[in-house]
């Protein structure tokens, strides 16, 4: 029965409305004082029904809600005869809950999009071999399952069989389709566009990527930042005092009136829903633009960084180092087919880069490998002796490099990794290696000094020379070399000391201490596991465009949040003024700025849902 | 102990959480300190002995206080 009637709760507003416009429509059209009276109370009981027992309820497990609250103050009202009032109280309090419900629902929807993105069936082979419909909780790891195109993924698994492109979109961001083929991992929650695979699971529900992205999103919106949980303990006490002032009044003033109006008054709606509200609708935001924020916490935080500190290979730049100087000193075209087979044999970033710079060609058998620490590498290939290295390497394979004096100095004021190459003692080939910078971070950066961070500092292992000179391109305030990840994290510990409020940028892959130590850690990662775990920001898909965005919503998110208490607050303080100094203050006008105030918050809340870093 | 995680109908209001809470940490076999009403995403979580109670007493709990229960799922 008590399901029934608070499950048609939206219905007995309804009715309620009807009856309230029934009987002012007979006192003011057909002057029936008497049925306008009746009409109202028959309104007042109705409306009153599934209130009364919310608050009940919450009465059983010691808890004085507005229910409680709103309750008295309507049976008070009943006592003085006053049904307009009991009437136009209960309805508004059931209309505000209904357009609560619906617009909060609006402003958790872009998380409640992701999560909707979670598989839900799979085709399980069952013993004969067959494949079966199953739902994705029964699948367990070591499962073989069948993916058809258009399907989701339903777990992280490999590839047994079959190849097809699946679309990564909700782990990477990234919606270019990803070809897979036997071996290939995958991931649950994308979605295979052609083709079918077979694929075994290798890990099911919460331990998969998703999962954990899913798990981390709704634990984020609802984490509660020191005031948030001020707030919680406040609101505790403060419906009881509301209750106390009330019936104190009444004891001193004799004053029913006055005091159910306080009744209705001192709820507390707008205060303790304005902040959760904010902040359900930025984290639904970021989630919809790629950025992973970690609760209300990191959203303060980080919307009053000064300081942004980056690591260099893979943040600031692309992480793939490429060739982009090459010199060759003498015409032997055997010369390039040498140096690839001998970088075919490291594992070493730049020989990869060479490598791939080279491209096919032909690979002679190299006997006789010999890496020199910290140097290169010397062969033996098709009877010479081939030397691939550094400076250091040449000096002491008596290589002369008078000739190439100039061009090693140009090659490196470019901020090039040097590789040269040495047949039988003599200079061939000289090559200058570099990483790209990420195309579009200068612009980014700009953006993020528009929005107010003063410090951006740039620390790398690379030489002094290579940073400075990224420093410069990108137009940052501080570079530092020769860094080790113990000296980054000890940096970001002084900067700290000094009072500032730092953020690290990193790929979460080797400096997880400064992630960690820094007060805010962005990890730019493809939605890694170790990325997801140290740090309190992700940026989806290593995308860095999304910084600037990130920092812009944490800041108007942290601003939104300031705007629904002061908007809270003042409304109370308002109300409760003109109690006692005004004369137009009663019950329903009360109600009505009430539930107003909470619209107000929420719709408030709701424009970070649309909020768009300016270009 | 089993951990519970309990998908109400969307909440409204936060003193509804207090509510869920209060009512979850009056239950025999609720480990008290687990309980966390997610007011956002409309979840209940909480950790309880198989022994004392079933999953279903815990939702009827829940669903006796007036909101609905959606999908409840232990392990």
């Amino acid at each position: 029965m008590q399901r029934f009637i608070l499950g048609k709760k939206n219905l007995i507003a309804l009715v309620s409305a009807i009856l309230i416009v029934a009987a002012f429509a007979a006192k003011l059209i057909f002057h029936q004082e008497g049925a306008a009276v009746w009409l109202l109370a028959i309104a007042s009981v109705l409306g009153l029904i599934p209130i009364a027992l919310q608050a009940y309820q919450a009465l059983r497990v010691k808890v004085v809600s507005i229910d409680v609250l709103v309750t008295i103050a309507v049976i008070g009202a009943f006592a003085i005869q006053n049904f307009e009032e009991s009437a136009i109280v209960t309805f508004l309090f059931l209309f505000g809950a209904y357009l609560e419900q619906r617009t909060l629902n609006k402003t958790r929807r872009a998380i409640k999009e992701l999560t909707e993105m979670a598989p839900e069936s799979a085709l399980k082979q069952n013993e004969s071999g067959e494949f079966a419909e199953v739902e994705v909780d029964e699948v367990d790891v070591g499962d073989v399952l069948l993916v058809k195109t258009g399907a989701k993924v339903p777990v992280d698994g490999t590839v047994l069989s079959g190849e097809g492109y699946i679309n990564e979109a909700s782990i990477t961001g990234e919606s270019v389709p990803v070809s897979k083929e036997e071996g290939a991992g995958v991931y649950a929650g994308t979605i295979l566009e052609n083709g079918t695979l077979q694929i075994v699971a290798d890990r099911v529900g919460e331990d998969t990527t998703f999962g954990r992205i899913i798990e981390l999103v709704e634990e984020a919106q609802d984490s509660k930042s020191e005031a948030e949980r001020f707030i919680d303990r406040f609101a505790k006490y403060y419906t009881p005092a509301v209750l106390l002032l009330a019936i104190i009044v009444w004891f001193v003033s004799r004053n029913i009136e006055l005091a159910i109006t306080i009744l209705v008054l001192g709820c507390p709606g707008a205060l303790v829903i304005g902040v959760p509200v904010s902040n359900v609708a930025g984290i639904g935001n970021g989630a919809r633009h790629g950025v992973l924020l970690k609760g209300s916490e990191v959203i303060t935080d980080f919307s009053r960084v000064d300081t942004l500190v980056f690591d260099k290979t893979g943040t600031l730049t692309v992480g793939n180092p490429e060739v982009a100087d090459l010199k060759r000193y003498d015409d032997n075209e055997t010369a390039l087919a040498y140096l690839a087979s001998v970088e075919g044999e490291s594992d070493h970033p730049l020989a990869k880069a060479v490598a791939a710079h080279i491209g096919e060609t032909t690979i002679y058998p190299v006997l006789k490998t010999d890496v020199i620490k910290g140097g290169g590498i010397i062969a033996d290939v098709d009877g010479h002796r081939v030397a691939v290295g550094n400076v250091a390497l040449m000096r002491r394979e008596h290589v002369d490099l008078e000739q190439a004096e100039p061009d090693i100095a140009r090659f490196e004021a470019n901020g090039n990794s040097l590789v040269l190459m040495s047949v039988d003692s003599k200079l061939t080939v000289l090559m200058g290696i570099r990483d790209r910078i990420r195309p579009g971070v200068r612009e980014d950066l700009q953006r993020i000094k528009r929005l107010g961070v003063k410090n951006l500092v740039v620390l790398s292992g690379d030489n002094q020379g290579t940073v400075d000179l990224v420093a410069r391109e990108l137009g940052l305030t501080e570079a530092h070399g020769h860094m080790l990840p113990e000296h980054k994290s000890h940096y970001i510990e002084a900067l700290k000391e000094k009072g500032h409020i730092v953020a690290f940028v990193g790929d979460g892959v080797n400096d997880s201490p400064s992630l960690a130590l820094a007060q805010i850690g962005i990890a730019m990662g493809s939605g890694t596991d170790v990325a997801i775990e140290t740090s309190d920001v992700v940026l989806m898909n290593s995308d860095f465009s999304r910084l600037p965005h990130a920092l812009g919503l944490t800041k108007a998110t942290a601003r939104n949040m300031r705007q629904n208490i002061i908007i809270a607050v003042g409304v109370v303080i308002v109300l409760l003024l003109s109690v006692f100094f005004s004369d137009w203050m009663n019950m329903s006008i009360g109600m009505l700025v009430h539930e107003g105030s909470i619209l107000v918050v929420i719709l408030n809340g709701m424009r970070l849902l649309r909020y768009k870093l300016r270009r | 102990m089993q951990k519970a995680t309990i998908q109400l109908e969307t909440l409204t209001c936060p003193s509804c959480s207090m509510k869920i809470e209060n009512a979850a940490k009056s239950l025999q076999g609720v480990d008290k300190d687990s309980v966390k009403v997610m007011f956002n995403s409309s979840k209940v979580k909480l950790d309880f002995d198989a022994d004392k109670i079933t999953l279903e007493d815990i939702t009827n709990a829940i669903t006796t206080l007036g909101y609905e229960v959606k999908k409840a799922q232990a392990k």
